[in-house]
């Protein structure tokens, strides 16, 4: 053993990842010595502070890790590497909670406008895409991250690919989430809805984004299970299609390498079309095709069934894939946009009902043979609820891309409501499903230490949601038609601020809703921490090696 | 001769459409293949079968 520890190496991954972070961390401090903003230099301070932390942690586990790399199997098992899938998993938990708190704050500031303090930092305009990006990228993207190292591995039996990379890609993602949310309280955005970061922080989730998509693929190409599950297309799907729309829609070229303003590429009407196609997408891609790859891996497992029809399955990846792209422009209805675009737009939408529901009979009749674990195992009542507020928003959005609804719905609160049953019921769900089950699989624990407390989030989100979009269906019904009410006279029988007014009821519920919703994600992560910390070790035979979470 | 925004959107609406709607098929067909059956019964219980 003391031969093999003199002959420890330095991989070139560790020096070259080492001397790379040494030369981005001086170059950062010049960015900041000369930026001409303060924002743009705390950010690059931020920076070269990330990377010489890198530097010493690539260091520090050169020194701790043995002479030799872990191995591929051990006893002919795959030796998965699971440290950054955990790190992921308590991330996506932390950010959670912090974005659902925030909404919390914005929907009381809309109830209450005092609550903005009067304050630029605490403003609704900069804290309303702190939350929205707080909940789609960092915990959504966390939970994205978590479960497709985790389910890629598992289904190829394979380890996943590369040393460092894995964790470059969770912890290079995550410093994108802060840079991204302190810019916003800072006042840095460009403006695009759900594409708010500036160039540098796009730049960077760039590079850690091509290393992701590496990961992901050098694993697959690994795999000794021959067939590529299903689970892992709509990752893949996932993966390459945000890369693309990330690279067109911030197409953009800074006034200076000194300063965070840029200015996008695209001018006018084709900048918002190619604004709505990635925002549209980024639903289509992010939130949908993504979150179904969990569906894919997570009910089935959960339900202890396989997949109701394989077939549906590949039937519903493909007419997904081919129909979301051409839905953004029904962002677009009633602008500028040629009316043969809109109509594209809202035919593709009302298609897309097709994949949509063909998906969630394949999600829920996966259960078959199983339905009466909906009754014992609240953690399959989530996923399984999570699957019908799938159908039930991918039902209401087309509905409200058809022209005539649109002109009702559009620039109402009912596509706040819309965009929060999808969220909350439809992501959130499937993300605490996925999440409750990962944890004990995890960190090699029997069980969650407490079915009940699930029980209790169960209940307290789900009473959250129903206040939360049946409010804003009535807020937004009732703002729309105030909205297009004339008199005798034809003049418009509200003003914009009588509208408001009449909102203030449903607000305070919605406001309610949030409130519940955020409860509830406490809870989870109460039991979340009893679980991984109190928790009652799985027998050896399910999980036998510690070493297995090695990489950490 | 450059192409014009005509010429492309002519080619777009017309090889670009018959272009997706074969490979939409061939994926169609694919999934529906009758020798395919026994792979997909594999392959639908991958998550249940892992070490």
């Amino acid at each position: 053993m003391t031969d093999r520890s003199t002959n420890k190496q330095m991989t070139w991954g560790e020096g070259g990842l080492a001397a790379v972070m040494a030369a981005f961390a001086v170059f950062a401090l010049l960015i900041a010595a000369n930026a001409h903003t303060q924002a743009y230099a705390f950010h690059a301070y931020v920076f070269s502070a990330s990377a010489v932390a890198a530097v010493f942690a690539i260091i520090n586990r050169y020194y701790d890790r043995p002479a030799e790399l872990p191995p591929q199997f051990i006893d002919g098992k795959p030796n998965y590497n699971m440290g950054p899938v955990k790190f992921a998993t308590i991330a996506s938990m932390f950010w959670g909670i912090a974005g659902f708190t925030v909404g919390l704050l914005i929907a009381l500031q809309l109830a209450f406008p005092v609550l903005n303090f009067d304050l630029p930092w605490t403003s609704f305009g900069r804290l309303r895409p702190l939350h929205t990006s707080a909940v789609i990228f960092a915990f959504g993207g966390n939970v994205l991250l978590a479960t497709s190292f985790y389910v890629v591995q598992r289904t190829s039996r394979a380890r996943m690919a590369g040393d460092l990379a894995p964790w470059f890609v969770i912890l290079g993602y995550n410093l994108f989430i802060v840079i991204a949310g302190t810019g916003y309280l800072l006042g840095v955005t460009q403006g695009k809805e759900y594409a708010e970061p500036e160039w540098y922080a796009d730049l960077w989730l760039t590079v850690v984004w091509v290393v992701y998509l590496l990961v992901f693929l050098l694993t697959l190409a690994k795999r000794t299970e021959p067939h590529i599950y299903v689970a892992n297309w709509f990752y893949l799907a996932f993966i390459v299609t945000i890369a693309v729309l990330h690279l067109v829609n911030n197409a953009a070229i800074p006034v200076s390498i000194y300063s965070p303003k840029s200015y996008i590429i695209w001018s006018g009407l084709q900048d918002a079309m190619v604004q709505w196609w990635y925002g549209h997408n980024a639903v289509g891609f992010f939130l949908t095709a993504g979150f179904l790859a969990i569906m894919y891996y997570f009910i089935p497992k959960r339900a202890e069934r396989p997949v109701y029809s394989y077939r549906l399955s590949i039937i519903h990846f493909w007419a997904l894939i081919f129909m979301y792209i051409w839905a953004g422009p029904h962002h677009l209805h009633f602008t500028a946009l040629p009316d043969w675009a809109q109509t594209l737009g809202m035919t593709f939408s009302i298609m897309l009902w097709m994949p949509s529901w063909g998906g969630m009979i394949n999600g829920l009749m996966t259960l078959s043979g199983a339905w009466d674990k909906l009754r014992t195992d609240p953690v399959l009542r989530m996923l399984v609820v999570s699957v019908a507020f799938y159908g039930m928003s991918t039902f209401e959005g087309p509905l409200m891309s058809i022209k005539a609804v649109n002109s009702l719905s559009h620039y109402t609160d009912w596509t706040i409501g819309h965009v929060h049953s999808g969220a909350l019921g439809w992501v959130g769900y499937v993300s605490f499903g996925a999440i409750y089950c990962l944890v004990p699989w995890l960190w090699n624990k029997r069980e969650l230490f407490s079915m009940r407390l699930v029980n209790w989030h169960f209940w307290l989100s789900t009473i959250g949601i129903v206040f939360y979009i049946c409010a804003m269906w009535v807020a937004g019904i009732m703002q729309g038609l105030m909205w297009r009410a004339y008199t005798a006279l034809g003049f418009l029988e509200y003003s914009f601020v009588e509208t408001t007014e009449a909102l203030h009821p449903m607000y305070i519920i919605r406001a309610l809703g949030g409130a519940l919703f955020v409860a509830g994600a406490l809870v989870m992560a109460y039991n979340l921490y009893r679980t991984i910390y109190d928790g009652e070790p799985a027998k050896a035979a399910i999980e036998p090696n510690p070493a297995l979470a090695s990489g950490h | 001769m450059s192409p014009t925004f005509e010429s492309a959107s002519a080619f777009a609406a017309s090889w670009g459409l018959a272009y997706f709607v074969v490979l939409f098929v061939g994926a169609v067909a694919y999934a529906l293949w009758p020798s395919k059956r026994e792979e997909f019964e594999h392959a639908a219980r991958i998550p249940l079968t892992e070490d």
